[in-house]
């Protein structure tokens, strides 16, 4: 005989069949779906600018590969690659991108845009640093934070931008490690651009900040940081370069490396870097990232072209390159 | 009596805490209205998310209930070795942080993880599964102690009416509906407001993993303030309307 479970065991045998009906069914979705699949993860800027949902509608009507984007910091990403978890990086921090690529991890790295790192700071600038370069302007801000009259904020967390901020400090004579003792003056958030940028505008403190995050905070719907403005940019210390890096199939058989070579060739197209160079025009009413191809390849502009090498190419026999030979695969087209 | 007042309170202070936050919080009016206007133009993209939101949830919620509910059911009314332990252990678990879970979850399913094969990172059905298996501690310990406050003289009733053994403990199950069918309705109220796991195993993938809590958390590194206030308002009404109809329903069946 049928036991009577009344009311729960009804509750119960359609909690079984809705799960057990709709798991199957994301199942059945998610195979048969005829597209590939490609993930890619990425820095947060150029996901945060809304870039790269820009770039995935123009991909994806054109070949039948869905781009799975995570926007993550660089170290997480480099763990993702290494774990196998992901196809592909787009990336802003070329030291980090050699260990890589020398783990032999990636292979064909492609420089596809670069723009600029800014200095921002307080509307009435009490160091005084409006139009000096990057380490004039830090050193006024040490002076000034050491009299109590300047405030700096740093990310503290390891991301491309704090990469860029460590070097910089650097290159204006301070030992960072030393001077992020100086807790009076130097404040570390440990946290993302945006929240960055926020503590920055509340403790009318000076930054470090890629273009695109400022730009969207301080012109988009709202103004959320109306006490900061831009100081000190356009400077070659401030350039930022972003390369695409496909994870070594032959160490991660799972990885899907022709995808991540078609993705690679899209974003180095002429489309693609035309998507790249006009992304932010309407809205900002400035470009937030700068194609980078055409310039390094046919030294449109040897001035920038030469920043970029010497930023964020690496040495290979001799000669500069953005990936050294023993770290190209297969795909001699992406170099020619 | 009382009872009956419980979910005009909910509404009444509901609505109270929210007049309180609109007008402190200037943003709030803003997002407010971004709310309104995003709901009534049908934006299918935060339709989409709530659907799946919903969706993810709703189904983790189902998955738990399958195994939690018997569980419970079992470690309340059954006397066995390890009883007390079973029942400290799932009353520790309910505190569970979500990044944490969500952490070893990914290590375990990632591709050179030890249940990499599955395909579950990066996968609608991992979150399902990673916030069912987030919330069985709440409904395995809400069931137990509802199932304890019944009156042991029911199961023995029941037997004496012929009842077997799995039939008394249904009726047990039947007298404790109303706090058994609150726990569950807290469950997914705590799958569906939960970040770290969607975070950590979905990655917050437009299209596939994208859903309110992640897209909240997103929105607001974008510096979207409104847009992030609206999605949080759908969650909020979401969580409220799900407590409302399971407080009439439990009217209902009275």
């Amino acid at each position: 005989m049928k036991p009577n479970l009344g009311i729960w065991g009804i509750v119960i045998t359609v909690a079984a069949i809705v799960s057990v009906a709709s798991v199957a069914g994301t199942f059945v979705y998610l195979q048969i779906s005829m597209r590939q699949k490609l993930v890619v993860a990425t820095t947060t800027s150029l996901y945060d600018t809304g870039l790269l949902d820009e770039i995935e509608t123009h991909f994806e009507t054109e070949y039948p590969i869905d781009i799975y984007f995570i926007s993550v910091g660089t170290g997480i990403a480099i763990q993702f690659a290494q774990r196998g978890d992901v196809d592909m990086l787009l990336v802003h921090a070329p030291s980090e991108e050699l260990k890589f690529l020398q783990g032999g991890y990636g292979v064909n790295r492609k420089v596809f845009a670069y723009n600029f790192f800014e200095i921002v700071g307080p509307t009435d600038d009490p160091a005084q640093i409006e139009g000096l370069s990057p380490a004039d302007a830090l050193s006024r801000i040490v002076a000034a934070g050491r009299n109590s009259t300047a405030v700096w904020v740093s990310r503290g967390d390891g991301s491309g931008t704090h990469v860029k901020e460590k070097d910089l400090w650097a290159a204006a004579g301070f030992d960072w490690t030393l001077i992020r003792d100086e807790v009076n003056w130097f404040k570390e958030t440990g946290s993302g651009m945006g929240k960055t940028l926020i503590t920055a505008n509340g403790l009318r403190a000076y930054t470090l900040t890629d273009i695109g995050t400022f730009l969207s905070y301080s012109a988009g719907t709202t103004n959320q940081v109306p006490d900061l403005k831009k100081l000190v940019a356009q400077a070659k210390e401030l350039i930022n370069v972003y390369s695409a890096i496909a994870v070594n199939q032959t160490k991660n058989p799972r990885a899907n490396f022709e995808a991540a070579t078609t993705f690679t060739k899209f974003l180095i197209s002429e489309e693609g870097q035309e998507i790249i160079g006009d992304y932010g025009v309407a809205t900002y009413g400035q470009a937030l990232f700068y194609p980078a191809v055409d310039i390094l390849k046919n030294n449109t502009d040897p001035t920038t072209a030469q920043m970029i090498m010497n930023y964020a190419y690496f040495d290979d026999a001799g000669t500069r390159t953005e990936c050294p030979v023993p770290y190209r695969h297969r795909h001699p087209e992406l170099y020619d | 009596m009382t009872e009956k007042f419980i979910p005009t309170l909910f509404f009444i202070s509901f609505l109270v805490a929210t007049t309180i936050i609109i007008v402190l919080v200037p943003e709030f009016r803003e997002g407010v209205a971004e709310a309104f206007l995003l709901i009534i133009s049908g934006n299918p993209e935060v339709t989409e998310i709530t659907l799946r939101s919903v969706y993810i949830s709703g189904t983790a919620t189902a998955l738990a209930v399958i195994w939690s509910v018997p569980i419970g059911l079992v470690i309340g009314l059954k006397d066995f070795a390890g009883k007390r332990f079973f029942k400290g252990l799932f009353n520790a678990l309910m505190g569970i942080p979500t990044v944490a879970l969500g952490l070893v979850l990914y290590l375990m399913w990632s591709s050179t993880g030890p249940l990499g094969f599955l395909s579950l990172f990066l996968s609608p059905l991992g979150i399902i599964l990673g916030q069912a298996i987030l919330i069985t501690p709440i409904m395995v310990s809400f069931t137990t102690s509802a199932i304890e406050a019944v009156e042991s003289d029911i199961k023995d009733l029941a037997k004496t009416l012929g009842a077997s053994e799995l039939e008394a403990a249904f009726a047990v199950l039947k007298e404790s509906t109303a706090a058994v069918s609150l726990s569950i309705v807290g469950s997914f109220n705590r799958a569906i407001a939960e970040l770290g796991i969607a975070l950590m195993i979905g990655q917050n993938i437009r299209g596939q993993t994208r859903v309110l809590t992640t897209a909240i958390a997103m929105e607001t590194t974008r510096g979207e303030i409104p847009l992030s206030i609206a999605l949080a308002i759908i969650l909020l009404v979401i969580v409220v309307s799900v407590n409302l109809i399971i407080n009439l329903l439990q009217r209902r069946f009275k």
